[in-house]
């Protein structure tokens, strides 16, 4: 059964019904990321991509105010128009699963809190999450946070619920902080080094006083697969570093950052348009790990840890990795049979400290294998009493993130 | 402002319960009335309570074996820091353990390549920049208390600063804490490296002001310091023309380092007390500061400037070099003790509104001055529209701080009405408590109480804060499943 509210109100009914019959929903807006977490059986669907539209925007507040079902693009277009954008850089993964590019809503970026390259300087979507309407699993609609930018009037639960992956309240109303776009991006490439010592140079790019927004390394398999002629052509493995800013801001921060980490390495910039696209081949990751056969892990530890954990995998399974977030987000591509390489990754991560989620195998790899990283005792027991107090019944996404949940 | 009633059975077993502390951190139990005088308040010094008892651990293990004692036999506990807080959060309960986190106050890792920091929650704001000032790193969020507030009080309290709008609040630059429960259980939320997954508790943990937990060690983010930074003086003749100047700077895609604002009462105390260099016969004084590398400063100082002439501004003047810059501060940063060299107590507020309001919201509150019989100088937080009215009185004559408090009132519940929040910054505390209502549905907060409930259902941490009336989490729990009439009957049913 597909249950698809037009309002809130609808919507409070649909979730009180289900609680009525203990009937547990699958919440979906574009369905893009249905193959992220635990497979589930529900009796129901809540389809909530017919809550769209934008309802408040207010580009000199800083300030957007859309109903949850309503398309990323539609948002992205509407901020772009008045020269703004939705800082956290919100990746589009569902052709990862097979989904369509640009398919994805709002609610479905804050639930599955995603965020792209620029995560490092301008925080993730929880981050930009101000406010939230919504129904929990009790039936009861109620909103949290604010429609102002600085607020810090009671405990904020829009933190909470971006990243509960829909365990927690099904969202139809989200306010979210804008921001300007740059005027200008460039792109510094570094061509030719291995991981630690692209690693180590972005570091030192992201300790320097420039500014940097963007940190990745794309070893030289990865590099050749991009549709970027000039990392394509490199015939080596490419690290690439982003600044943003106003026109001549951007020139002296590329030409020092040159002149700080070139040495010792070959170097060319990307501009404008070429640099757009790499960052959004880096963003999306599916073109630059475009095996579907293979498993895919996004870890995320701290950055210089990043390329002995990539190391560790690749001595014990064939790997191929994208970093990203200078060292400290790893995609890892590995082959898709046993347990996905479970045992290998999450041994490697737990040596240093981290998590590792298991965004795409088969479903029945992820039945048996946690796609979330496994908690703490301590740790597991409080989150289970934050759904037991925002889901009893557990009629909300149950057990997507882990089975108690 | 009512606290709740003490416990008598606790009281009576006041002597049992400092033993059993003084076995927990032996020589760490402060009891005597005198020496506990220091911590009847915090910085909103209008409210003053001696607490029960006071304990000052050293040790993880010692916080959670005093939580653990507590909990096992129904004690309340009230976390403090640096006793900074500016609505009450650290206000001493008298039948309460009050938990004195000061002498955590070593940093323990520094990590640049990484861009973090491992601290103890007791090393102050200031603290923190200080210890990485030599690689060229400082800790962005700045409170104007950041020379005595501690990092765990920032955490509880979720503390800006003037440099919020481009880098974000307190949130939005922690990784990870170690964090004590109630129970003694000991949990570590997020780390050194970014959005650890499972439900964010790190995400409300920060802001819950001491409801959730007792913070026991923090990991924050380090930036690179700004190459360069200068900072414009603008005088406007109307408040309405200095907003529409901030309005303008941010449609142009500026997002300042600061963006500040003073309305006249407010600059003429500061330039009284401090000798800035600030116009007297403006309404409104803008400081916008622009911070990073010195081509893009140069180049934005410039559009700025064309930007306040465009708006009508009747002075401006660019800091010539770094004295200058922080001279322009100094009137602002001082603009707190330089109201209270006017007036012998101040309430300072803390509202946010949308900015296009400030007008309205400035005249209206003329109109409460009147009504009150009460002074305000309003600073403001411009760029995110974080209002700081001071409201001037003295709590020496009859009458007033209950005017004050009912002046503090009228403002917040006006922030509210025109689409704003009772508090950008400082909390909610004792001091806002309750105005919740005005805000947020009984429904609404109770999806709050939801979650103290999921970490602290007997309610013992910091009690008396933040919600206007702690219902019992067996209440809250209570499921009302909807049977018989409903509203749309047309929906398909299970």
């Amino acid at each position: 059964m597909i249950l698809k509210p037009d309002d809130a109100a609808r919507l409070a009914e649909m979730v009180a019904g289900a609680l009525a019959e203990g009937a547990p929903l699958e919440i979906v807006g574009g369905g893009t990321k249905r193959g992220l977490g635990r497979p589930m059986q529900t009796r129901a669907t809540l389809d909530l991509s017919g809550l769209a539209g934008v309802t408040l925007y207010e580009p000199d507040e800083l300030v957007l105010s859309a109903h949850a079902g309503t398309r990323l693009a539609d948002i992205e277009a509407a901020v772009a128009a008045q020269g703004q954008m939705l800082a956290f850089e919100p990746p589009d993964l569902g052709p990862l699963w097979g989904a369509a590019v640009g398919a994805q809503t709002i609610g479905g970026v804050l639930a599955t809190n995603l965020a792209g390259p620029r995560r490092i300087k301008a925080g993730a979507a929880r981050d930009h999450f101000l406010g939230a309407e919504a129904v929990g699993g009790r039936g009861e609609a109620f909103k949290a946070g604010g429609r102002v930018v600085k607020n810090v009037t009671g405990y904020d639960l829009c933190k909470l619920f971006a990243g509960s992956h829909g365990t927690l309240v099904a969202l139809h109303g989200v306010t979210l902080k804008v921001m300007p776009m740059p005027e200008k991006t460039r792109t510094v490439l570094l061509l030719g080094l291995e991981p630690a010592a692209a690693v180590a140079a972005l570091a030192a790019a992201l300790g320097s006083a420039h500014e940097v927004s963007g940190a990745a390394h794309l070893p030289a398999s990865l590099a050749r697969r991009s549709a970027v002629d000039l990392v394509a052509r490199a015939g080596a493995a490419v690290t690439a570093v982003r600044v943003e800013g106003p026109g001549p801001s951007v020139a002296v921060r590329c030409a020092a950052l040159r002149e700080q980490l070139g040495r010792g390495a070959e170097a060319a910039e990307l501009h404008s348009m070429r640099s757009l696209a790499l960052w959004r081949e880096v963003r999306d990751v599916a073109s630059l790990l475009p095996d579907v056969t293979a498993a895919l892990w996004r870890v995320s530890v701290a950055p210089s840890d990043g390329p002995a954990v990539a190391a560790a995998v690749a001595a014990r399974a064939p790997t191929e990795v994208l970093f990203d977030w200078g060292g400290g987000l790893l995609w890892l591509a590995v082959p898709g049979t046993g347990d996905a390489g479970a045992a290998i990754v999450r041994a490697a991560v737990d040596a240093v400290g981290g998590h590792a989620t298991l965004v795409r195998a088969d479903a029945a790899v992820r039945a048996v294998v946690p796609p979330f990283h496994p908690q703490p005792a301590a740790l597991a027991a409080l989150s289970r009493r934050v759904k037991d107090q925002f889901d009893p019944r557990r009629i909300l996404n149950p057990g997507r993130m882990a089975a108690d949940l | 402002m009512k606290m709740p009633e003490p416990d008598a059975g606790t009281l009576a077993r006041r002597d049992a319960i400092v033993a059993a502390l003084a076995a927990i951190v032996p020589g760490g139990v402060i009891d005597r009335p005198d020496a506990m005088r220091v911590y009847e308040t915090d910085a909103l010094t209008a409210y003053r309570q001696m607490p029960l008892v006071v304990v000052l651990p050293e040790t993880t293990e010692q916080v959670a074996a005093v939580l653990r004692w507590c909990h096992a036999h129904k004690v309340k506990v009230v976390p403090r820091g640096a006793g900074t807080s500016l609505s009450g959060g650290a206000l001493p309960l008298a039948d309460g353990v009050l938990l004195g986190m000061a002498k955590f106050n070593r940093v323990l890792r520094i990590d640049a390549a990484d861009r973090v920091a491992v601290v103890q929650p007791g090393v102050t704001n200031l603290g923190i920049s200080q210890a990485v000032a030599h690689l060229g790193f400082y800790y962005a969020p700045d409170p104007s208390s950041q020379i005595a507030c501690t990092i765990g009080g920032n955490v509880a309290e979720n503390s800006g600063g003037v440099h919020c709008l481009k880098y974000g609040l307190t949130t939005n630059n922690v990784l990870g804490v170690e964090l004590v429960l109630i129970t003694g259980e000991v949990v570590r939320l997020g780390g050194r490296h970014l959005d650890a997954e499972g439900y964010d508790l790190l995400g409300v943990v920060v802001g819950s002001e001491g409801l959730l937990g007792v913070v026991t060690e923090v990991t924050v983010r380090i930036l690179p310091k700004p190459a360069s930074a200068r900072a414009v003086l603008i005088g406007f003749a109307t408040s309405e023309a200095a907003g529409d100047c901030v309005a303008a700077i941010i449609a142009a895609g500026i997002i300042p380092g600061g963006m500040e604002m003073m309305d006249r009462p407010a600059i003429h105390a500061a330039e009284d007390f401090v000798h800035a260099g600030y116009p007297r016969d403006v309404e409104a004084l803008l400081i916008v500061e622009l911070d990073g590398p010195p081509a893009e400063v140069d180049h934005l100082i410039g559009s700025v400037e064309a930007i306040a002439r465009a708006k009508g501004a009747v002075m401006q003047r660019v800091s010539a070099d770094e004295a200058e810059r922080l001279t322009f501060w100094a009137g602002r940063k001082a603009a707190f003790p330089a109201v209270g060299r006017i007036s012998p107590d101040y309430f300072c507020m803390d509202g946010t509104i949308p900015r296009r309001r400030l007008p309205e919201v400035l005249t209206a509150m003329r109109e409460m001055e009147t009504r009150h019989g009460l002074r305000v100088a309003n600073v403001f937080h411009a760029g995110d529209g974080n209002l700081h009215p001071l409201i001037l009185y003295d709590a020496n004559r009859p009458g007033e701080l209950e005017r004050a408090e009912a002046f503090g009132a009228d403002i917040l519940r006006l922030c509210v009405a025109v689409g704003g929040v009772l508090t950008g910054e400082h909390g909610v505390g004792v001091e806002k408590r309750d105005l919740m209502g005005t805000m947020f549905s009984d429904v609404d907060l109770a999806h709050q109480q939801r979650l103290k409930c999921a970490f602290d259902p007997d309610g013992l941490l910091n009690p008396g804060k933040v919600f206007p009336t702690l219902h019992r989490c067996a209440e809250l729990g209570r499921l009302h499943v909807s049977g018989g009439k409903l509203p749309f009957p047309d929906l398909p049913r299970f």
